[in-house]
């Protein structure tokens, strides 16, 4: 009986951490619970959480992605460069999401076929990719990107009043929910995750079901890149830096195990929520961003350690 | 005997969250004795084991050491009273010597300066190896690149350069070859001349009845019974464990054994195996015993296709399989239940249903998607015909006992209704209720025309369980003997490679 209390409390911890949080940022800013600011809050997490969605399948197999930030940046530079050339915006948008994939795709075969330890893979192509991005926009800024209104659609729209970026994560949030849920593949990245000798003998290809979660990673990358770049009409060579950080923290405060094999994709959720709420809520009480930092570092670390106490 | 026990447990009580896990259990050991502790899997040895050494606090009951009343904290202090346990995961870091190994936590330094006095560890560590009669470890190997029984030699070494009297081994012959178990006798033979007491936890019999002065039997928490070896036998000892007549140790075998359905080829990797020939009937049960690392679970990998062969042919039905990847093989029809439950059969914090249904994938899902309520009757089905014991298909497999998951083991692969099966040291670890169940699905099994490969190093087992034995020695296939003519000595003459 009191396993199983201490046990729903681990898995509500993190919503209680979300609701404590909006409390007080309730309490201490008026603005704070307005329709608008929450469908700001909305549209703000949307990219951190798409990053994160991938971040939780490759923590599942026990891996991590450094290279997300990396590949936004060249999915966006790549789509704005044909937007700006004259394509059709949504060819466009499927090349670039294609070139996460493939950048996905890259991270995975090095990984399971060059037996690299993810962290050193990510990390050389974290920086093979940023370097790429250069050479690709000569370090400018692309601009002059079309003005379709499916493009402008996809990071400044509205659809019934409610920001479309806000409405695309959800939509993935569900479909991605239901894969680690339903499905075979979602099964085998926890069992992976959880054993891979284990999964390996009970006839899973470890390796394929590693490569497809990073391509998914790389493409969810891109996704959210391509929204910075229709939200700010232009692609810049330095996007998405230390965004994989964001990323990692959300995965983590979502109670997902490093380890691999254990944790959810709602606590991803939950977890690039409190985040954004933190980043929402210190803008506007005017908090100095050099104050922010500290103050989400150190609920990042004060969720750790109530997560270890409670086990 | 009869003098003052060196360890005097009486009447201990203890309960987790209501359970009663120890009820009024007696335990003492007297100095220089080599005492077994027996019972099934959850029968209290561990929590009987903890208790003394203060990882659990007990609820009721005294626990003297030399005739001094005492509770420990910790084992640390369980340690300075001269009590050592050694686990079955040993307690050795791979990348230090053997001596930096030994004196992990207690370095021999200049003063205070932290410098080490490496010359004088060297020597300690020789004399306490030459205590104990062991001269093949050198104090500067790495330690990782010594055998298990080796490893386990630093442990006990490790205990008495602690001044112990006491050691607890857990399981130690679990991962030993034939010849380490032999020097380990050796050791306790020259511990216990040197007056310090053993505690043996191990469910192999044979063991205890060599080298054990008394049993103390333990079942389900409660204290049953200690007796002399000598004045005891096998059958009373089990009696004493289940509680119950166990009839027969091996069940008869009643499957009618068919024509050849699977056979292996000049099956050969590099350095491991070479030129494999053997073949398996329908209903058939072939024993594969052999020396540790002699390459039984090496080939029986290669055939699975978890490790590359360099060539041979496998062959289903007169037909070659080409198999690349377990997936391979299973689709196939073989099923393979590893030596290594926890490392390689079990996702150990998944519940009973996600591990049975990892094999099982095909069965309960369609176009990748998987059905719940499929795989909840498949579940259901077969924790229910394999007589799990669990609060339900959502249990965490790591919280079951040895037995039961070894069983859940099992349940991953009958699901895939396999035509071949290989079971791996199908009962270590496994207590003697359960054993004979895997011993009566083995028989359902081939009574259903399944072929099983079981590979084993309890002679005994393969002895009680097998239509024919295949003997590997060195890579090679030494010899097949059909049931009737085998004996344990033929079998070991032809494991050490002998005629």
């Amino acid at each position: 009986m009191k396993q199983l209390v201490t046990n729903n409390l681990s898995k509500l911890g993190p919503l209680i951490g979300l609701i404590l949080i909006m409390t007080i940022l309730g309490f201490m800013s008026e603005n704070f619970f307005t329709v608008n600011n929450l469908l700001n809050l909305l549209r703000q997490i949307s990219i951190n959480a798409l990053i994160a969605f991938g971040m939780t399948f490759v923590i599942l197999t026990g891996g991590i992605d450094l290279s997300v930030g990396s590949i936004l940046a060249f999915g966006s530079a790549l789509t704005a460069g044909m937007l700006a050339s004259g394509m059709d915006p949504l060819l466009a948008v499927f090349i670039g999401l294609l070139a996460g994939l493939a950048m996905g795709a890259f991270n995975g075969l090095i990984i399971t076929k060059g037996k690299v330890a993810p962290f050193i893979a990510t990390l050389a192509t974290m920086t093979i990719f940023r370097g790429a991005t250069l050479v690709y926009t000569d370090g400018r800024p692309i601009t002059g990107l079309s003005d379709s209104f499916a493009f402008e659609m996809i990071g400044r729209g509205y659809v019934f009043g409610i920001p479309f970026p806000g409405i695309l994560m959800i939509i993935i949030f569900f479909i991605l929910f239901l894969l680690l849920r339903k499905t075979v593949f979602g099964r085998q990245v926890y069992a992976v995750g959880g054993n891979e000798e284990a999964s390996i003998l009970s006839g899973i290809k470890a390796d394929r079901v590693k490569i497809w979660v990073y391509s998914l990673t790389g493409m969810l990358s891109v996704l959210a890149g391509i929204i910075l770049t229709s939200r700010l009409n232009s692609a810049q060579p330095t996007a998405g830096t230390m965004y994989e950080l964001d990323a990692i923290a959300a995965v983590v405060l979502g109670g997902t195990s490093l380890a691999g094999g254990r944790g959810r994709i709602v606590g991803t959720l939950i977890g690039a929520l409190i985040i954004g709420v933190l980043d929402n809520g210190l803008n506007l009480l005017n908090v100095s961003s050099f104050y922010q930092q500290i103050v989400k570092g150190g609920v990042i670390l004060l969720a750790v350690l109530l997560d270890r106490r409670s086990k | 005997m009869g003098n003052q026990p060196f360890v005097k447990m009486t009447a201990i009580e203890k309960a987790f969250a209501g359970n009663q896990v120890l009820k009024k259990v007696d335990f003492d050991v007297q100095p220089g004795e080599v005492h077994a502790l027996m019972g099934e899997n959850g029968a209290g040895k561990s929590t009987l084991i903890k208790v003394l050494t203060g990882i659990h606090q007990r609820d009721g009951g005294t626990i003297e050491v030399k005739g001094e009343e005492k509770t420990y904290s910790n084992p640390k202090e369980a340690e300075k009273d001269g009590i050592v346990v050694i686990h079955q995961e040993l307690n050795i870091i791979p990348h230090l010597t053997v001596s930096e190994n030994m004196f992990l936590g207690k370095e021999k330094t200049l003063g205070r300066t932290g410098i080490l006095k490496k010359k004088e560890m060297y020597q300690e560590t020789l004399d306490h190896l030459e205590r104990l009669g062991v001269t093949s470890i050198h104090p500067n190997e790495t330690a990782g690149d010594l055998s298990v029984g080796k490893q386990q030699m630093i442990e006990i070494a490790r205990a008495i350069s602690t001044n112990a009297e006491m050691i607890i081994m857990d399981e130690p012959t679990a991962a030993l070859t034939d010849r380490e178990i032999e020097s380990l006798f050796k050791v306790i033979e020259s511990l216990r001349k040197q007056n310090v007491s053993i505690v043996y936890i191990s469910h192999r019999m044979e063991e205890i009845f060599q080298i054990c002065d008394r049993i103390t039997v333990l079942r389900d928490g409660e204290y049953i019974g200690t007796e002399q070896v000598k004045e005891t036998d096998f059958e009373s000892v089990v009696k004493m464990m289940v509680g119950r007549e166990l009839g027969e140790r091996f069940p008869a075998r009643t499957s009618t054994v068919g024509d050849k359905v699977f056979e292996v080829k000049h099956l050969a990797r590099d350095g491991w195996f070479e030129d494999v020939n053997f073949h398996v009937n329908q209903g058939e049960i072939l024993g594969v015993a052999g020396l540790m690392g002699a390459g039984r679970t090496e080939i029986m990998e290669a055939i699975f296709g978890a490790v590359k062969k360099k060539q041979g042919e496998v062959l289903l039905d007169g037909e070659p399989l080409n198999i690349k990847h377990p997936r391979d093989a299973i689709q196939a029809g073989i099923g393979f239940i590893t030596e290594d439950r926890k490392g390689e059969g079990l996702v150990l914090h998944l519940s009973i249903r996600e591990n049975v249904a990892l094999t099982n994938m095909k069965a309960i899902s369609d176009n990748g998607w998987i059905s719940s309520k499929r795989e909840a009757e498949l579940i259901d089905d077969l924790i229910g015909r394999l007589h799990v014991r669990t609060t339900g298909r959502e249990q965490e497999v790591k919280s079951l006992s040895g037995g039961n998951q070894q069983k859940v083991v099992i349940a991953k692969w009958l699901g895939i209704k396999p035509r071949i099966l290989i079971l791996d040291e199908p009962t270590r670890g496994v207590d003697v209720g359960a054993k004979k169940e895997i011993y009566h699905i083995m028989n359902e099994l081939t009574e259903q025309g399944v072929a099983i490969i079981m590979v084993s190093s309890e002679l005994p087992e393969v002895l009680g369980v097998s239509d024919r034995i295949m003997v590997i020695h060195e890579g090679k296939v030494a010899r097949i003997l059909p049931r009737e003519e085998a004996t344990q000595e033929k079998i070991m003459q032809a494991a050490t490679g002998g005629e």
